[in-house]
């Protein structure tokens, strides 16, 4: 593939080519005082190794590399310090062999003159190189290996933006790219940087283009260089006879070495605005990082070292040096004559868009291509800005053919955003419209300070977009919530009414059911919603009762009923509770909330519960009454049922109270709310005994009224008496149950909760089975009665 | 006599028509509710702090709408009053210190071993900038939190604290170059900006 730019016989043709090549022009430019002649008399220095070499993690567009190396290790030459981190990022490497002594904060390269992270080596003066994996032919080596030695390398463009190498070697996925140039300008005065390297190195240059052609197989390969370097074009066209790229001479012209400018020139191509280079088929490289990826790729050599010019009337010997990458601009300076007193200020970079140096401890990094150290007569600081005179030099010398004077005002007046629509962000800062600029105005720094501004607001608006959205997700959050809650409220009121409406039914069923609207109501309580069902089965067991009644037996079954469901509801109550509780402790306070509608309706039920046994009761009240008219001995009914009353005001009374504890509920009161759970526990106990003690004498009175009847009917009962027995038994049962029931609640622990409610649940379908058998005990005993008598 | 009523007719006929059009137009392209208040409540700095002494951006956003003040807005400062003034071509007011002053940007931070996990800052938050659940630590997530502080006055332990961001280097951007004096005696003291060489 690679032969397609290797020599041809037909090259004795190339520099016919090369000459008669149009080269177009582009808008502007200005032609300041050149000065390159300062300090591109002698040939590239190498300086000595520094004592101390510091160097920032972040030297490239992108992000920070990341650390590999540890405090105090001993590195060799060309080692890695640090990784790339992610696609747009580069490695760095040990410029020479030593100790990494520190990771600190240190000036870097950056106008701002603030600090960054930098790794601090301390050279042992040995430069000692680590293993290298040198490549004699890189045709050898595939394409995507080239681009992973390069990325190895830590190569950046060392044009001055320090753009990761590697991400440009890659060709764009839609398109081929059609023209690689190789930016070989250096318009801005005083550099002198690449001159030196292209005269000296051509060689390296051509090869390391040849290398990137090699991976981006472009339609043509053009460098770009300012007649103003006769040597170095000489150079370049002896170094290039054999192979296909072309050396474009272009007239001197700042900014011709700007990116967009070099395409106008060499390909009459246009970036449109918002775009790059890739996206009209061009790759721009400068030859400082064609020779780096020539190193790289040859000998396996990571980017440690950079030639940069440095010149001024400040420095005794200006010229170009091979610096090392972290190598402090100070003591660099003083190797070669730098008369601080004569210096005005230190420029990195060039006059037209370098920035002064804060710090002079600041390294070099992989983008420094020139330290100028200007006296006060050579760059003298400008003078202060006048009015603006409208005279529109800036416009006429604008290479992004912008309209200066515009966005001086837009930038000024902080309208911004009319300076964007007057593409403020197409603007190069090349600083031609303020070296024109007759009244001395700062305008490139304007735009600066706009751009900044811009993109700072932009990513306000981002960030406050993204607040607004949360703010709207939160409150529709609490709406929904808010609804839910309601429609929970709704859908309990309902039930409520319907379960008023139910019985409503059932009491107007009374008067055919005779004295039977205890046993109807109790049901109905139980199954509201299968009101008929409940009528009918209340019906039934107003049969039955009738009968036993007529044997002098129905007021024990229905307190007992109505007993059994009051305690049953007592329980479920306390279940509930239980199970809120547990809720809430084992999760998050968000849910004392269910707890509360738990408890509420708890309460609900009580209050029915309560109503229902208040009705029972009062029937009951009337029928003992009746048995009391027909059989004058029931006299210890009436206490018990007190009993029972007390125990469901208690009941009543000790939910109010979880409640009241809930109402105030907070995540530290779940404690509180666990004490009043317990108080809760000792007051349904003490409801239980109530009943057992009811229920207790009622067995008794069943005694005694069976031996009444018996007394009545004057007749020995014989068939009676193991009904009687298996009654007894089942209340026994029932008692020793409950006994068992109250010890558990006795030692109940909020954690053993759960186990008591499970324990609960048993007894009562026991009891309810041995209910069972009692009622079916008692109608058989009276029918076996009303035929015997 | 018939022209006139030819002339009657014909500009009754055309106001039927435009009539009918308006109408339909009113009803087919009817704008639910005010266009203005969006577009106000697109510049609110969104801090939903409430400084101004609404419940949030957008109501004070419906208050402007309304004719109210436009310097309730401490966090949006000076740059907001002024987007402000354009955006309804009023008169931009200083900042009614009444509602606050205006402060470098900040984000809330939980010292985090000092935190009870009682969720108040949780609850408190506008923006749900702030993870946690019942005695569990929370934290801030800073790049959510819009500083607007109104987590401070809960927390019961005061473990929340109000950090000025520091953005760094990538926040950076160049400053407005300075009006210099041209009078050649207040040029006096004028000092490079740049590293002290000597």
């Amino acid at each position: 593939m690679s032969t397609s730019f290797k020599a041809t016989p037909s090259s004795t043709l190339n520099s016919k080519i090369i000459s008669t090549r149009t080269i177009y022009d582009f808008h502007g430019g200005i032609h300041p005082e050149e000065m390159k002649t300062l300090s591109n008399q002698t040939a590239i220095a190498q300086p000595p190794i520094p004592p101390k070499l510091v160097l920032p993690l972040q030297q490239h567009i992108g992000k920070p590399s990341q650390l590999i190396v540890e405090l105090g290790q001993h590195v060799l030459k060309g080692e890695k310090l640090a990784d790339a981190d992610g696609m747009i990022s580069a490695a760095l490497h040990a410029p020479t062999s030593g100790i990494i002594d520190s990771l600190i904060d240190h000036p870097i390269a950056h106008p701002s003159g603030e600090s960054g992270a930098c790794i601090v080596l301390i050279p042992d003066g040995k430069d000692e190189w680590c293993e290298l994996e040198p490549c004699e032919h890189y045709e050898h080596l595939s394409v995507s290996k080239i681009q992973a030695k390069v990325r190895e390398a830590g190569v950046a463009g060392m044009g001055g933006a320090g753009f990761p190498t590697e991400v440009k070697l890659h060709p764009p996925h839609h398109d081929k790219v059609a023209t690689l140039i190789l930016n070989a300008a250096e318009c801005e005065p005083y550099i002198t940087a690449d001159d030196r390297l292209m005269r000296e190195r051509a060689e390296e240059v051509i090869q390391g283009m040849e290398i990137m052609a090699y991976a981006l197989q472009p339609g043509e390969c053009l460098i770009g260089i300012e007649d103003n370097k006769p040597e170095a074009i000489a150079a370049l066209r002896e170094a290039a006879k054999e192979t296909h790229i072309e050396v474009c001479v272009i007239p001197t012209k700042y900014p011709s070495g700007g990116e967009k400018q070099i395409i106008k020139l060499l390909t009459d191509k246009e970036v449109p605005n918002g775009q790059i280079p890739a996206d009209i088929g061009v790759m721009c490289q400068n030859v400082g990082t064609a020779a780096a990826v020539y190193r790289a790729i040859r000998f396996g050599e990571p980017l440690i070292s950079r030639v940069t010019t440095l010149t001024g009337e400040g420095i005794e010997q200006p010229g170009n040096v091979e610096a090392l990458i972290g190598t402090p601009i100070d003591w660099l300076l003083s190797q070669y004559g730098f008369q601080a007193k004569k210096a005005e200020r230190l420029i990195m970079g060039g006059p037209m868009m370098g920035y002064t140096l804060k710090h002079i401890e600041t390294p070099i990094v992989k983008t420094t291509n020139c330290i100028l150290a200007p006296t006060h007569k050579d760059l003298p600081p400008p003078p202060p800005a006048q009015a603006c005179i409208r005279c529109g030099l800036c416009a006429d010398v604008c290479p992004a053919v912008l309209l200066p004077q515009q966005l001086y005002w837009f930038s000024r007046a902080q309208e911004y955003d009319k300076a964007e629509h007057h593409n403020l962000f197409d603007c190069i800062e090349c600083g031609a419209c303020s070296y024109v600029c007759p009244s001395s105005i700062p305008l490139v720094q304007y735009y600066r300070h706009a751009k900044g501004e811009i993109k700072q607001q932009k990513q306000e608006q981002l960030k406050s977009d993204q607040a607004r959205e949360r703010f709207e997700a939160r409150q529709f959050r609490l709406e929904r919530e808010q609804a839910e809650k309601d429609a929970k409220r709704k859908a309990r009121a309902d039930a409520a009414a319907k379960a008023q409406a139910a019985k409503k039914v059932a009491a107007a069923a009374k008067p055919a059911g005779a004295d039977t609207d205890t046993q109807a109501n109790v049901t109905q309580e139980d199954t509201a919603d299968t009101k008929k069902a409940a009528i009918q089965a209340a019906l039934e067991r107003s049969k039955a009762k009738n009968q036993a009644k007529s044997a002098s037996q129905p007021e024990d079954v229905i307190d007992l009923d109505a007993l059994k469901t009051a305690w049953d509801k007592t329980q479920a109550k306390l279940d509930k509770m239980h199970d809120a509780l547990d809720d809430a402790k084992a999760n998050n306070p968000g849910q004392v909330e269910k707890l509360t509608r738990a408890v509420e309706k708890n309460q609900m039920r009580v209050t029915q519960a309560k109503q229902a046994w208040e009705k029972a009761s009062t029937s009951l009240m009337t029928e003992t009454e009746t048995s009391k008219d027909t059989k004058t001995e029931q006299p210890s009914e009436t206490p018990d049922l007190a009993a029972l009353a007390t125990a469901l005001e208690k009941a009543q009374s000790k939910l109010d109270k979880m409640q009241d504890a809930l109402d105030n509920a907070q995540p530290e009161q779940v404690e509180k709310l666990t004490r009043a759970v317990d108080k809760n526990k000792v007051r349904v106990n003490q409801a239980k005994q109530a009943w057992q003690e009811a229920s207790a004498s009622q067995t008794t009175k069943v005694e005694t009224s069976i031996e009444l009847t018996a007394n009545t009917a004057d007749q020995p009962n014989k068939t009676e008496q193991p009904d009687i027995d298996a009654l007894e038994s089942a209340v026994e049962k029932a008692q020793s149950k409950l006994e068992k029931m109250q010890d558990a609640l006795d030692n109940a622990q909020p954690e053993q909760i759960e186990k008591l409610t499970r324990a609960v649940e048993k007894n009562k379908v026991r009891v309810q089975t041995a209910e069972n058998a009692l009622k079916a005990a008692i109608p058989i005993s009276a029918t076996t009665q009303n035929g015997e008598q | 006599m018939s022209v006139i009523l030819t002339a009657i007719l014909a500009l009754l006929g055309l106001a039927a028509v435009f009539g009918a059009l308006l109408g339909f137009a009113s009803i087919r392209f009817k704008v639910d509710g005010n266009p203005i208040v969006d577009e106000i409540d697109s510049l609110l700095p969104q801090t939903q702090c409430g400084q101004c002494g609404h419940p949030g951006c957008r109501p004070y956003a419906e208050s402007i709408a309304e004719g109210g003040d436009i310097n309730k807005c401490p966090p949006g400062g000076e740059a907001t009053i002024q987007a402000l003034a354009e955006l309804l071509d009023v008169e931009a007011t200083p900042l009614d210190s009444e509602h606050g002053e205006e402060i470098p940007k900040q984000v809330a931070v939980i010292r985090e071993d000092e935190c009870i996990g009682c969720t108040k800052c949780i609850q408190a938050c506008p923006i749900d900038a702030i993870l946690g659940s019942a005695k569990h630590m929370h934290t801030v997530i800073a790049s959510e939190c819009t500083g607007c502080d109104l987590c401070v006055e809960p927390c019961p332990v005061d473990c929340i604290d109000m950090v000025p961001v520091d953005q760094g280097l990538a926040a950076w951007h160049w400053h407005s170059p300075k009006d210099q004096n041209i009078i050649a005696t207040d040029k006096m003291g004028l000092v490079t900006e740049g590293a002290n060489l000597s």
